[in-house]
């Protein structure tokens, strides 16, 4: 109950943000965070609390983002409810990938690697048919009116994705309360055990791999109505699918808060990066690499878990080695 | 309650189990023995479904389960613990135990409040909170055992609960095995500490080189021939009852 009253009072304060902040610029740079923490998010339900590392959740992302794009152009339909397809769309390719990869038993770096091919396949697909604009992409009329999912404002959409991003972290905080979020878990740290104590290891991973899915592909929905604008990089590069694991890990993964920390904390590093810099490309990639390996191997666990414990008992390296000795020791 | 006809495994050209037989009441405890690599937890492992057998049938209750799923098994009522511990590191002892008890208990808070009666019933209470991680490998063992307990399983399958255990920790665990037995649960159990097999079996089978090679009352099977060349080597039957003979 505590968790949840700082959860709601942290998006009730992130909810009166547009009213406080007068330029738009900053109100588009804490977007960025939360869209951020948004993907984190829901990647850190496969990836954090199920355990399945995935390397392609672009896929989700850029189904989503295509549903709700083709929809609107090309037959026409509001994008409330090109929303509502999106992000079924992005569940049913979660549980679809899960089911493929993971009825063949695939784990580890194997599945990453499937879902790695998955979306560079799609993005493929998406270069050469013709009803998703192939490489020229899709282009989303202007019609800024709310019920077409457009906004005048900023804020309009500072509040629609705050609405996404609050149901996201809403659901996995009941995750963590829940027969499934324990059984995720007990999935992540030994399949087999869970096996022998009735846990349906599949079914677990495929509902973890639709619910990761389903908010994958509600954020390529808000993308596209922000944006008005698709193309298969943007859907299914890489890009998405780094920055969710990379916000969920720096983080720290299975927690509830952790990629809303380590989105804000990427994004403000970030945005010091390029002042520091200037327009240096790739410097921030340059830095998000570094950051990666540093937490790695100092934090592995996280930011959230400087939280818990304070630094002495932070899990970090330490604590880190000594576990990863003691499970060797034991096998 | 279990019924094991013709069991059989093979992996490659080893006869891991060999056509097994057993017959197994409800209620009571029996234990399965053996030298090292008898086929012990390969046997385990074909009831409960972690292999899959390459003849032969398994019946759980009536029901044919060979070759089922071990969640379905699970579910079935037929628990197994692992010999190697398998705790899930990072996660307290009660919420090892909870997964265990979310078997039956859909709800969050009712699972966790079975996980706390379980372990006080094998002596975990007191560490509800560790991780599961942190504990001793006697402490782990009897994780093994609350997490499958909490199941509420019908026929428990124990894997040597009380190997690596030193001797006051095996007197410890013995009164918890034959409380659980009250309770209701049928027991078989694998293990190698004799003690133990003494005072908790009423029925022991002896399995070697893949087969059943004798059954019967545990201090019986003590004195049989076939199971004392079993473990010490070929010859060492009639060397010991010349030996007797003599003195």
């Amino acid at each position: 109950m505590k968790r949840l009253a700082v959860l709601v009072a942290i998006f009730a304060g992130l909810g009166l943000l547009p009213l406080l902040v007068g330029s738009d610029f900053w109100l588009n740079a804490i977007m960025l965070a939360l869209f951020s923490a948004l993907i984190g998010q829901a990647w850190n339900i496969a990836g954090g609390y199920a355990g399945q590392f995935s390397f392609g959740h672009a896929l989700f992302f850029g189904i989503g983002a295509y549903a709700v794009a083709v929809l609107q152009v090309d037959l026409g339909i509001n994008p409330w409810l090109g929303m509502l397809v999106g992000g079924a769309l992005g569940a049913g390719a979660g549980a679809a990938l899960g089911w493929l990869t993971f009825r063949y038993g695939l784990r580890g770096s194997y599945f990453a690697l499937v879902t790695l091919a998955f979306a560079e396949v799609f993005r493929i697909l998406a270069n050469s048919t013709p009803f998703t604009g192939a490489g020229e992409g899709i282009l989303i009329k202007l019609n800024p009116h709310p019920a077409m999912l457009q906004f005048k404002a900023l804020s309009g959409y500072y509040w629609l994705l705050l609405a996404l991003t609050f149901a996201c972290f809403l659901s996995v905080w009941w995750l963590e309360r829940s027969r499934l979020g324990a059984q995720m878990l007990a999935v992540r740290d030994n399949e087999d055990a869970a096996a022998a104590v009735g846990v349906d290891a599949f079914a677990v991973k495929l509902k973890a791999m639709a619910l990761s899915g389903l908010f994958m592909g509600l954020a390529g929905v808000f993308y596209t109505q922000r944006y008005l604008y698709l193309d298969p990089g943007l859907a299914f590069g890489p890009t998405q699918s780094v920055e969710a694991l990379l916000v969920a890990i720096v983080g720290g993964i299975g927690t509830l808060f952790g990629p809303l920390l380590g989105a804000f904390a990427l994004h403000l590093l970030g945005e010091a990066a390029q002042t520091a810099l200037g327009d240096v490309p790739g410097a921030n990639m340059v830095i998000y690499g570094t950051v990666l390996v540093v937490m790695v191997l100092f934090l592995p666990r996280g930011l959230a878990s400087l939280g818990k414990a304070g630094l002495g008992k932070a899990g970090g390296r330490r604590q880190g080695l000594r576990r990863r000795k003691r499970r060797a020791k034991d096998a | 309650m279990l019924e094991v006809t013709a069991l059989t495994k093979r992996f490659g050209g080893l006869v891991a189990v060999d056509g097994v037989n057993l017959s197994l009441p409800a209620g009571g405890i029996s234990a399965l023995i053996g030298p090292n690599g008898a086929g012990k937890t390969t046997l385990f492992a074909l009831i409960t479904g972690f292999h899959r057998p390459d003849g032969g049938c398994v019946r759980f209750q009536g029901r044919d389960v060979t070759g089922e799923k071990p969640f379905r098994i699970a579910r079935a009522g037929m628990v197994r613990t692992f010999q190697i511990v398998q705790p899930f590191a990072g996660q307290t002892v009660r919420e090892n135990i909870a997964v265990g008890a979310h078997m039956h208990l859909s709800d969050r808070a009712e699972a966790l409040a079975r996980a706390e009666e379980v372990a006080r019933a094998v002596g975990l209470s007191d560490r509800l909170d560790r991780d599961a991680a942190d504990l001793t490998v006697a402490g782990r063992k009897r994780l093994e055992v609350a997490r499958a307990l909490a199941t509420d399983p019908k026929l428990l399958l124990l894997d040597e609960v009380m190997a690596g255990l030193n001797p006051s920790e095996i007197r410890d665990v013995i009164p918890v095995i034959r409380a659980i037995r009250d309770s209701g649960v049928t027991i078989l159990l694998i293990e190698h500490v004799m003690q133990a097999v003494m005072e908790l079996s009423d029925h022991a089978w002896v399995l070697n080189q893949g087969r059943l090679i004798a059954e019967g009352a545990p201090r019986a099977l003590a004195a049989d021939p076939a199971v004392i060349e079993a473990y010490l080597g070929h010859g060492m039957a009639e060397r010991l009852a010349k030996g007797a003979a003599h003195a």
